[in-house]
């Protein structure tokens, strides 16, 4: 999933100062699931917003919505109806959410009030890691199904460095080696000889080095 | 003066100055360099030496610039963002000043996938103008991007390029006004072949205060064919060539375009010289080293100012 983090508070309010009357726009997906900007948190906000601008003397109208998902143009289509009793649209899903909006509803301020971070999975309660760096080409099948570039601070394709120790990062002890990890799952899975092979310099064209990205599916245009 | 620049000696003296161009081989070859950098000598006050230009790979840029300065040159050290992080950069740049580096150009670069390694990752840490900043600050209060402190800070003479031609046109000015709050001390623009429409970029510059706050050196480059004013008019992103440009040489037989080509470069210079705002020009004579003495004697820019 795509995970995220709430702004800070007083980021927050500095960015909303010039409004009056804002509508503050979850999505149902990637930032429900990691706590962020579903529902909850949009409800957990609006009510944050409005003591804060009470006390400040400057009261501010927050209205919810909660979208499908935010970052599909169908669902954005929802906000139509009601948006342009608002001075802007407060969106509280990742950066594809934001700019989605922010693309169907041209004249209207779109602020994010989240930080979008990365793509990773839950390692428990409460932790979120980052898992894929969306490189276009995985290399999975070659690393023990873990990823050197998401997970190697060096995004060293033929590690460890001199800098691993005891299964740790030199950059923190609490960072895995990926190289580590890699070595223990070949190990495990007898696949200890697709270490010896010095893997190639990468054709970073499929990552974003080559350019913003798309994929078009011819098979699936109406 | 804020560095040992011959460039800024020349600018700051009030003379119209004149800079040229050379491009790093394609190998160790350092005779390849001095043959070409011999006919620049004494033509232009200072040459400039790109930096893996078209995101190809040639030797570095440095280092043919260290060779210049041995043969007694001003070398122009282009550094793009393209290949290296903030950290190479501001080693290279105190190496550079160290051994003699006076002038430096600082630039986005091409994208690699106009280059010889399309596969190459992208740097981009910092973009040109945050370049410009790094380098002044560096130069002016001694200290790294990171804060800490330099011993013996580098007396760079810090340029920029402008492309007055690219597209949001209302844009181009305002940009140009962003590098000079950054700090420029010079700026060298994309080659112009729409005089009208130059004129106008640098009517707005000079409105803008900015050519009193930098120095502007016209590009230009002379159209050796028309087949290069066709590539350059198709081809070349953000590069304005009129219809009556291409025209011209077109219209010559094939053995005199290229004496049509330095007679239309001649013209311009003329022009330039009497544009409010421009401080000199930059001749970028790609991979035509060689004829630079003839263009400058005919355009008049002989003898080149020892300041």
């Amino acid at each position: 999933m795509i995970t995220a983090e709430r702004k800070p508070m007083e980021e927050i309010f500095r960015s909303l100062e010039p409004f009056g009357k804002i509508l503050l726009v979850g999505c149902n997906e990637c930032v429900t699931v990691c706590h962020a900007g579903g529902r909850k948190e949009v409800a957990m906000l609006a009510s944050a917003l409005r003591m804060g601008r009470l006390k400040q003397g400057a009261p501010l109208t927050v209205d919810e919505m909660t979208l499908e998902r935010q970052c599909d143009p169908e669902y954005a289509e929802e906000l139509a109806l009601v948006v342009d009793q608002y001075d802007a649209v407060c969106s509280m899903a990742c950066g594809c959410g934001v700019q989605t909006v922010a693309e169907r509803y041209q004249g209207l301020p779109v602020l994010p009030m989240v930080n979008t971070a990365f793509m990773g999975s839950s390692e428990k309660n409460g932790v979120w890691a980052e898992r894929c760096a969306g490189c276009g080409n995985c290399v999975l099948g070659m690393t023990g199904g873990i990823c050197p570039i998401a997970r190697c601070s060096k995004r060293i394709f033929n590690g460890p460095c001199g800098g691993s120790s005891k299964g740790k990062c030199e950059i923190s002890p609490d960072v895995d080696c990926a190289w580590q990890l890699i070595w223990d799952r070949l190990k495990q899975l007898g696949q200890t000889e697709l270490y010896s092979q010095i893997m190639a310099p990468k054709d970073w064209r499929s990552a974003r080095d080559g350019g913003p990205r798309r994929i078009v599916r011819e098979d699936m245009a109406i | 003066m804020k560095s040992d620049s011959n460039l800024e000696k020349v600018l700051a003296a009030g003379h119209f100055a004149v800079t040229g161009e050379l491009g790093p081989p394609r190998g160790a070859n350092l005779q390849a360099i001095k043959d070409k950098a011999a006919h620049l000598k004494g033509m232009v006050d200072a040459v400039n030496v790109t930096d893996n230009q078209t995101a190809v790979v040639r030797m570095a840029s440095w280092a043919v610039s260290l060779v210049l300065r041995e043969m007694g040159m001003e070398p122009n050290y282009q550094m793009v963002c393209r290949d290296r992080n903030r950290l190479a950069m501001q080693s290279d740049i105190l190496g550079a000043a160290a051994l003699g580096i006076n002038t430096m150009l600082c630039l986005s670069g091409d994208h690699p996938s106009f280059g010889d390694h399309p596969q190459a990752a992208n740097v981009h840490d910092i973009d040109s103008i945050q370049q410009i900043q790094m380098v002044t600050t560096m130069r002016d209060e001694g200290r790294f991007l990171g804060g800490a402190e330099i011993d013996t800070p580098p007396r760079m003479f810090v340029g920029a390029a402008a492309n007055p031609f690219g597209d949001p046109f209302e844009l181009r000015v305002l940009r140009l006004g962003k590098k000079v709050a950054a700090g420029a001390d010079f700026i060298q623009t994309q080659c112009i072949y729409n005089m009208e429409r130059f004129a106008e970029y640098m009517r707005q510059a000079v409105d803008m205060g900015l050519t009193e706050k930098t120095k502007l050196l016209a590009g230009v480059t002379p159209l050796k064919s028309a087949g290069m004013a066709r590539y350059m008019a198709k081809k070349v992103p953000g590069m304005d060539v009129p219809d009556e440009v291409v025209k011209r040489i077109a219209d010559q037989p094939k053995e005199k375009q290229a004496e049509e080509g330095i007679k239309l470069l001649c013209e311009q210079i003329e022009q330039l010289r009497e544009m409010p705002g421009v401080a000199g020009i930059h001749l970028m004579a790609i991979e035509w080293e060689h004829r630079v003495p003839e263009i400058v004697e005919r355009a008049g820019l002989l003898p080149r100012p020892q300041v």
